[in-house]
C-alpha cells in the first residue's frame, strides 16, 4: 500500500477490467449521481488521474450489513474499486491484518495523509457506558474522535452511524449516538438505509473522488442525488395510491393486482430513499415490488415508529396498538360525555332560574345577581 | 307567561373580516379534518379495478392542499386583524399578561366549567378563558402549518411550501412530523365539539345572542356591563 501512489483506473486495469467495462461504470455513476453529460468525462478523468481516496472504515455498534450491501454493489468495479483496491487502509471486516498490524495501518493513513483521509463510520457509538464497544482497548468514541480530527470528511455509512438505528431505540441501552451527533467541525456525510443501496454507497465515493467536496447534502445530511424523494415520490404502485385502490390485507385481491401498500403499513410517504428507481440486487427488485410495504429503515427512528404493518405509528405508553386514532377517538368521546354531563348540569341550574323569574308585570330587575 | 325584561343595548363586536374569517375557517378545518381523516385512513372501497380509471384518492389530497392555503391565508388575515381590528379582535385580549385577565379566567371556570356560582362575566368579546383557549388553538394552527407545508415541501418547487423545508429536519424526520399533524387533527375536532357546544350554552344561559353574533357581528349586552365596561378603572383591555 505504500507504493506508487496508483489511480482507480490503473487499479482496475491491473485486475483486469475492460477499458469498456470501467467507461460503462463512470457512465452509471454519472447517471446516479444525476450529472449532466458532461459528468461522465469528470468522472473518467478523475478515475483515471486522481490517486486513490485513502479512507479508514470503522465498524462500531453494528451488523456489518452496509458493508454486506457494499460488496454487493450491482455493478462488480464498485466493489472492486471500493473495497478490494483502491480505499481501504482500514477496514476491520475485510482487512488481512490484525491485531498490532492493523492497528498501524489506520496510523499510517492518520500520519502520511493529515486532513486527506476519509473516515467511513458503520455503526453507532455509546455513549452511556463507552465500554460497550472497545476495539483494542481503545472505546469506539475515542477512535472515532482521534480519527475524525485530522480527516477531510466523515461518512456515515447505514441508519447506525446516521441516527442510531435499532441500538438507539428505545430504551437505547448503551446510549447509542450516530456520528453526526458525537463529532464536530466535520463534514458528516449520512448514507441512510439500513443497509443504504449499495450504488449509492458507490455515487458517494465516487462524487468524493470526481469532485474532491462533499455532495449537496439535504436538512438532515443526507445526499441530495439520492435522498431528495421519498420511496412514495418514486414508487411504481403511486398510480394506484392516487387511484384510492388499496391493499387490505397480504392475501387479497388487491395485493394480487398489485395495488398500494399504504395500507399495510408502507412508510414510503414518509421515507427518503432511492429505492424505487435504483432498487436492489442489480435493479432486480426492492421490498414493496416484491408485495411488501416499506419499513422505513433510511428514516431516523424508524424501529420506534412502528409497528410496522400500521400506518399510523403507536404512541408511547399507550401499547403496542394504540394509535393516534384510537387516542383522539376515546378523547373526543370523553369530550361529548363531558359535554353532555355539562349540559344536564346547566339545564338544572336553568331551571331554576326560569322558575325563579318574575311573572309578566312585576317589576324590572337583571335575572343574575352581581 | 314569563317575560324577562333586561336594559340591553347592542354592540357590534365582530366587524365583517372577523366573522368572514371565522366561517372561511369553520369551512376549511372541516375540509381539512375530512380530508385528512380519510388521507390517514382511506376506506379501500374499490376492488377489482385499475389505477388508470381512477383518481378519487389524488382528489382528496388536492382538496386537503388546496384548503390549507386558504387556511394558511386567511390564519395570516386574522392575526394581521389582530393589530388593526376593534378592541374585541385585538391580539392582547388572547394572551392572558395581565392579573385581571387571568382573575376572570378562574371566574369563568366556576361560573360556566364548574357551575358553583352564578355570577355575571362582563366580557363583552370573548371572556378570557375563552381567549386563551384560541390563543391555544392559534398555535396549534401553526404548528399544523408547519408541519403540514413541512411535509409538503418535498414535493414542491413552489415558494410558499419551500419556506417550510426546515421543518421536517428540525423535527427529526417525516415519520414525526405526519404522527404530529395527525394527532393535533384530533385538536382541532375537540376544540369543534367544545366549541359548538359552548355556543349554544353561552346563548342559552347570557342569551346575548352569541350565535347570531357570528353572523351579524352584533351582540346583545346589558346596560350596567356597558356602563362599567366604559368606567373601567383597572388597566385591563377586557371587562
Amino acid at each position: 500500500m505504500e507504493n506508487k501512489e496508483l489511480s482507480f483506473y490503473e487499479e482496475v486495469k491491473a485486475s483486469g477490467i475492460s477499458r469498456k467495462e470501467f467507461l460503462k461504470f463512470c457512465t452509471v455513476m454519472a447517471a446516479w449521481l444525476g450529472l449532466e453529460t458532461s459528468g461522465v468525462g469528470q468522472i473518467v478523468k478523475a478515475l483515471e488521474t486522481k490517486p486513490r481516496l485513502p479512507v479508514i472504515w470503522f465498524h462500531f455498534q453494528e451488523c456489518t450489513c452496509c458493508s454486506e450491501s457494499f460488496i454487493r454493489a450491482s455493478h462488480p468495479i464498485v466493489a472492486n474499486i471500493v473495497l478490494d483496491k483502491i480505499s481501504l487502509d482500514y477496514q476491520e471486516t475485510l482487512m488481512a491484518a490484525s491485531g498490532v498490524q492493523a492497528e498501524d495501518a489506520y496510523k499510517t493513513v492518520m500520519a502520511k495523509y493529515p486532513g486527506q483521509y476519509i473516515v467511513m463510520v458503520e455503526g453507532s457509538i455509546p455513549t452511556e457506558n463507552e465500554a460497550y464497544c472497545c476495539i483494542g482497548g481503545r472505546s469506539a468514541l475515542q477512535i472515532l474522535k482521534e480519527a475524525v480530527a485530522n480527516s477531510k470528511a466523515v461518512v456515515a455509512w447505514g441508519n447506525c452511524a446516521s441516527a442510531g438505528c435499532v441500538q438507539a431505540a428505545s430504551p437505547n441501552p448503551t446510549g447509542a449516538k450516530p456520528v453526526h451527533k458525537v463529532i464536530s467541525g466535520k463534514p458528516v456525510i449520512n448514507v441512510q438505509g439500513c443497509p443504504p443501496i449499495a450504488d449509492v454507497m458507490a455515487g458517494v465515493v465516487v462524487h468524493l473522488l470526481t469532485f474532491d467536496r462533499i455532495p449537496q447534502l439535504d436538512g438532515l445530511g443526507r445526499p441530495k442525488a439520492f435522498y431528495s424523494r421519498r420511496v412514495h415520490d418514486t414508487c411504481y404502485r403511486r398510480a394506484n395510491f392516487d387511484a384510492g385502490l388499496f391493499v387490505e390485507a397480504f392475501d387479497d385481491e388487491g395485493a394480487k393486482r398489485g395495488y398500494c401498500l399504504y395500507k399495510m403499513g408502507c412508510k414510503g410517504p414518509v421515507t427518503y430513499n432511492s429505492c424505487g428507481i435504483i432498487k436492489w440486487n442489480d435493479g432486480v427488485s426492492y421490498p414493496i415490488q416484491s408485495g411488501h410495504p416499506c419499513i422505513g429503515c433510511a428514516e431516523a427512528g424508524f424501529w420506534d415508529n412502528g409497528p410496522f404493518y400500521h400506518h399510523l405509528p403507536a404512541i408511547a405508553g399507550f401499547g403496542i396498538e394504540t394509535t393516534a386514532d384510537k387516542i383522539g377517538v376515546a378523547v373526543g368521546l370523553s369530550a361529548v360525555a363531558g359535554v353532555a354531563g355539562h349540559a344536564i348540569l346547566t339545564n338544572i341550574r336553568k331551571h331554576r332560574e326560569i322558575t325563579n323569574a318574575p311573572e309578566a308585570g312585576s317589576e324590572i330587575k337583571t335575572t343574575k345577581e352581581e | 307567561m314569563r317575560i324577562r325584561s333586561v336594559p340591553m343595548r347592542e354592540v357590534q363586536v365582530w366587524e365583517l373580516p372577523v366573522r368572514i374569517y371565522h366561517w372561511v375557517n369553520a369551512l376549511c378545518v372541516l375540509t381539512l379534518c375530512i380530508t385528512g381523516y380519510v388521507i390517514g385512513n382511506p376506506p379501500a372501497f374499490m376492488k377489482g379495478t385499475e389505477a388508470y380509471f381512477n383518481y378519487w384518492f389524488g382528489t382528496v389530497r388536492f382538496i386537503h392542499f388546496v384548503a390549507a392555503f386558504v387556511f394558511f391565508f386567511n390564519f395570516l388575515v386574522r392575526i394581521y386583524w389582530g393589530f388593526v381590528g376593534n378592541e374585541f379582535s385585538r391580539w392582547y385580549n388572547f394572551i392572558p399578561l395581565k392579573r385581571c385577565q387571568w382573575k376572570e379566567i378562574l371566574t369563568v371556570i366556576k361560573v360556566d366549567v364548574l357551575q358553583v356560582t352564578n355570577k355575571q362575566i362582563d366580557s363583552i368579546g370573548h371572556n378570557s378563558l375563552a381567549s386563551l383557549i384560541y390563543f391555544i388553538t392559534f398555535l396549534i394552527f401553526l404548528m399544523q402549518c408547519l408541519t403540514g407545508f413541512g411535509m409538503y415541501a418535498a414535493m414542491s418547487n413552489a415558494f410558499l411550501p419551500k419556506l417550510f423545508a426546515w421543518v421536517v429536519p428540525f423535527l427529526g424526520g417525516d415519520i414525526h412530523v405526519r404522527q404530529l399533524h395527525h394527532i393535533l387533527m384530533w385538536a382541532f375536532i375537540l376544540f369543534a365539539i367544545i366549541h359548538i357546544y359552548l355556543v349554544f350554552y353561552h346563548d342559552y344561559i347570557e342569551r346575548r345572542g352569541v350565535t347570531s353574533s357570528m353572523i351579524g357581528g352584533w351582540k346583545y349586552i346589558e346596560e350596567d356591563v356597558i356602563v362599567r365596561h366604559e368606567n373601567r378603572t383597572e388597566e385591563c383591555p377586557k371587562n
